[in-house]
């Protein structure tokens, strides 16, 4: 069953270039409409997104410290050198890395069981639901605080059971553990919430055959309803790891960065705001983007995720 | 049809952007709107002020608690060259940054003898950048050495003698640690200053563009990790800042502890402490005068302003003798115009008032670059934790790592 599914997927037709040869007057004239009523969106986005960027690009190519303003000057790709021969950036990308795969990791498999129990739930789902969503409902800043304070010793109940009264967050790695499962419990909810829309896409009647033919309960989440959802589960891991590769919140409030558990967002605006180095705080952004553009285009052309609703992806 | 309702839309626009515009200029009379961190009494020295104001009136904004976010406040609105701030109390170690980025005012004239008439030089220094006045000094700070005279008859003069009498003190039982401020943050760049310039050394040259780090430095550092790994450092040094140390101290754990003063009021409510809680010079490294790092508080006026006279009006009456008495006495901030000290008022909250004036004498001024910030992260995160220093290489690293951020080039952790 499962080869079928596979096989259908693969066979999608991408609009042929004969379709586009035989378009109609109507259709040209439908097409120019609709490029017009866009071009305001179209305009509005490059003026809010894709200025910033092209100028942030500009600026990473010059040295720009405004606490040095007579010293501005075009140094080409002399900032990318100095930020990639840094020890600092690269331990924070190896810190962001980490964070991002573990946390994410853990999120997808506690966020499928906390999918699964919403979907089976047959008494109270409102309740189940909303409650389960808690966690994603509170702003990160303040999760973030109740978190310092539950692992700070003297004020926390966290730091005096799990940790013996250690000061957990002043150690690299317990303090990235801690930030690892501020995020988990922060954002477990929105994955489960992903999920759960996939799973309603798994029909009843799949399943029951599916059991008819006697596949076992492991047996069926593996090979059907895995498989169905796929689509869902990997738009919900991109969303994940763009998002958790861009951490910045929690870090801010339970570490700010000191023993060396700077995110590259921590760093980059520690350079950016607090250094007022415009050019390598510039450079540091730029390879942001480029890592997140990465990240998509793994996920969209390696393992095919597609947007909810695009043509190219399944129905 | 369609050109209309752009018409209309546009003059909607024009319309709602000069009603903001409207917005700024208030009453009619000059605003002066200053902003400095939360100092509980500030507003009665405001009120003050305002009643002896000749034609404008001043305003205290209140900025956030934690110096890096008063910094990150100001420096924002400075960059958008934002014309809403008139005074600005900057920390001692910004001078140079503001003044380079031409985001401050010169005190020139007259308001430059006025600032300077009276005013010790030390503080008076740290408002300096290139020869030029920039700030106005507002109170002034210097670390001390407090210890208890129950355990400790004659206190130590030298950082040796203060370990030795510490571990006499712990092999006797007693409670014989050392407290002071060893966390990943500015009180670690005091006290790595105070070091330096005690040992005679630099950091930087005097023009801050050129990375020192000399043998005296390195010697700096071998005292700092010879303190750092004896057994009378504070087992959590390494994670502790002002408070911390403090604490340390009225739980009975310490003998010495190495802090501002404000340490002194907040002893005082401790009934078993109180009467053994004695100060003295801060340690030296030979035996001669420590070079304490010297903190505190400056006046600028934002070169933004659009009302330069009133402002530099209203900083010398919020920086008056009679406003800086008036701090010291109910916000516990030592004033930086000497004559203030010899006030009878001042006897009391300050009894310590001879040995901060002393110091003062000898301080020293943390590095004066524009790029402080990046100076201060650099040597707050190569010295930490400091029982791991290697002091050759440490030296090393941090040389390179100084140049690097005074050069722009370098990369913020």
């Amino acid at each position: 069953m499962s080869h079928a599914l596979t096989t259908e997927t693969k066979e999608k037709p991408g609009p042929s270039p004969k379709a586009k040869a035989a378009l109609s007057e109507g259709k040209k004239a439908e097409r120019r409409l609709g490029l017009l009523l866009c071009a305001p969106a179209i305009l509005v986005m490059a003026a809010v997104a894709g200025w910033p960027i092209i100028y942030s690009v500009w600026l990473s190519l010059q040295r720009f410290d405004l606490k040095f303003p007579d010293r501005v000057e075009f140094v080409g790709l002399d900032n990318y050198v100095t930020v990639l021969s840094n020890s600092y950036w690269w331990n924070a990308m190896w810190i962001t890395i980490v964070i991002t795969v573990v946390s994410v990791l853990i999120e997808l498999v506690l966020g499928m069981a906390l999918a699964l129990i919403m979907h089976r739930t047959l008494v109270g789902r409102g309740i189940v639901r909303t409650s389960s969503l808690i966690p994603y409902g509170i702003v990160t800043v303040v999760a973030a605080f109740s978190w310092r304070y539950a692992w700070t010793p003297g004020t926390g109940y966290l730091a005096e059971i799990v940790a013996g009264g250690e000061p957990v967050l002043t150690e690299k790695i317990p303090a990235v553990m801690v930030v690892i499962l501020a995020e988990i419990w922060k954002t477990t909810p929105f994955m489960a919430l992903l999920l759960m829309a996939g799973l309603a896409l798994v029909p009843d009647d799949l399943l029951k055959a599916a059991a008819m033919d006697g596949a076992n309960a492991w047996q069926r989440f593996i090979k059907v309803m895995v498989p169905v959802m796929k689509p869902a589960i990997l738009v919900a891991l991109l969303f994940r790891t763009l998002d958790a590769f861009r951490i910045f919140d929690n870090l801010f409030v339970l570490t700010g960065g000191s023993q060396g558990t700077s995110s590259v967002s921590m760093i980059t605006y520690n350079n950016l705001i607090k250094g007022l180095n415009l050019g390598i705080g510039s450079t540091m952004s730029v390879l942001i983007f480029i890592a997140v553009a990465i990240i998509a285009f793994i996920f969209i052309k390696l393992f095919g995720t597609a947007a909810p609703g695009s043509d190219n992806g399944r129905r | 049809m369609r050109r209309h309702r752009l018409a209309a839309a546009g003059s909607a626009v024009v319309v709602a952007a000069s009603a903001l515009a409207g917005c700024g200029s208030g009453d009619g009379g000059v605003t002066i709107n200053v902003y400095k961190y939360p100092q509980e009494n500030f507003q009665k020295i405001v009120d003050r002020c305002n009643e002896q104001a000749d034609g404008y009136r001043i305003v205290y904004h209140k900025l956030p608690r934690e110096a890096d976010g008063q910094r990150e406040q100001m420096v924002r609105r400075l960059a958008a060259e934002d014309s809403g701030m008139d005074v600005l109390a900057l920390d001692v170690t910004w001078t140079a940054e503001l003044a380079k980025a031409g985001w401050i005012k010169e005190f020139t004239g007259s308001a430059k003898s006025q600032v300077e008439n009276g005013t010790l030089e030390t503080p008076l220094n740290t408002a300096r950048y290139e020869g030029r006045l920039y700030g106005a000094p507002d109170n002034t700070n210097v670390q001390l050495l407090w210890y208890r005279s129950d355990l400790v008859p004659t206190p130590p003069r030298t950082w040796d003698e203060m370990i030795k009498m510490a571990t006499d003190l712990k092999n006797q039982g007693k409670p014989g640690l050392v407290v002071g401020q060893g966390k990943q943050y500015e009180g670690l760049v005091v006290l790595f200053n105070t070091l330096v310039n005690s040992a005679g050394g630099q950091i930087l040259d005097e023009n801050g563009t050129r990375a020192i780090i000399d043998d005296n430095a390195v010697k700096a550092l071998e005292v700092l990790k010879t303190f750092a790994t004896s057994p009378v450092v504070d087992p959590s040094f390494s994670n502790a800042a002002e408070d911390d140390a403090r604490l340390a101290m009225e739980n009975g754990k310490a003998a010495f502890q190495l802090n501002w003063p404000y340490v002194y009021a907040a002893a005082q409510k401790n009934p078993t402490l109180a009467p053994n809680f004695k100060w003295a010079p801060y340690p030296s490294i030979n035996g001669d005068e420590a070079k304490v790092t010297v903190g505190g508080i400056n006046y600028a006026v934002s070169a933004f302003t659009e009302h330069s006279e009133q402002s530099f009006d209203a900083v010398m009456c919020l920086r008056s003798a009679e406003s800086q008495k008036f701090a010291a006495i109910n916000d516990g901030v030592p004033p930086t115009i000497e004559s203030v000290y010899d006030d009878p008022e001042m006897a009391k909250p300050y009894p310590m008032k001879e040995a901060i004036l002393e110091t003062l004498k000898g301080a020293s001024v943390r590095p004066r670059t524009p790029a402080y910030q990046n100076v201060s992260t650099v040597i707050s995160t190569i010295l930490s934790p400091p029982a791991s220093i290697d002091p050759k290489a440490t030296a090393d690293r941090l040389r390179q790592e100084l140049q690097d951020a005074l050069d722009s080039k370098g990369v913020l952790p």
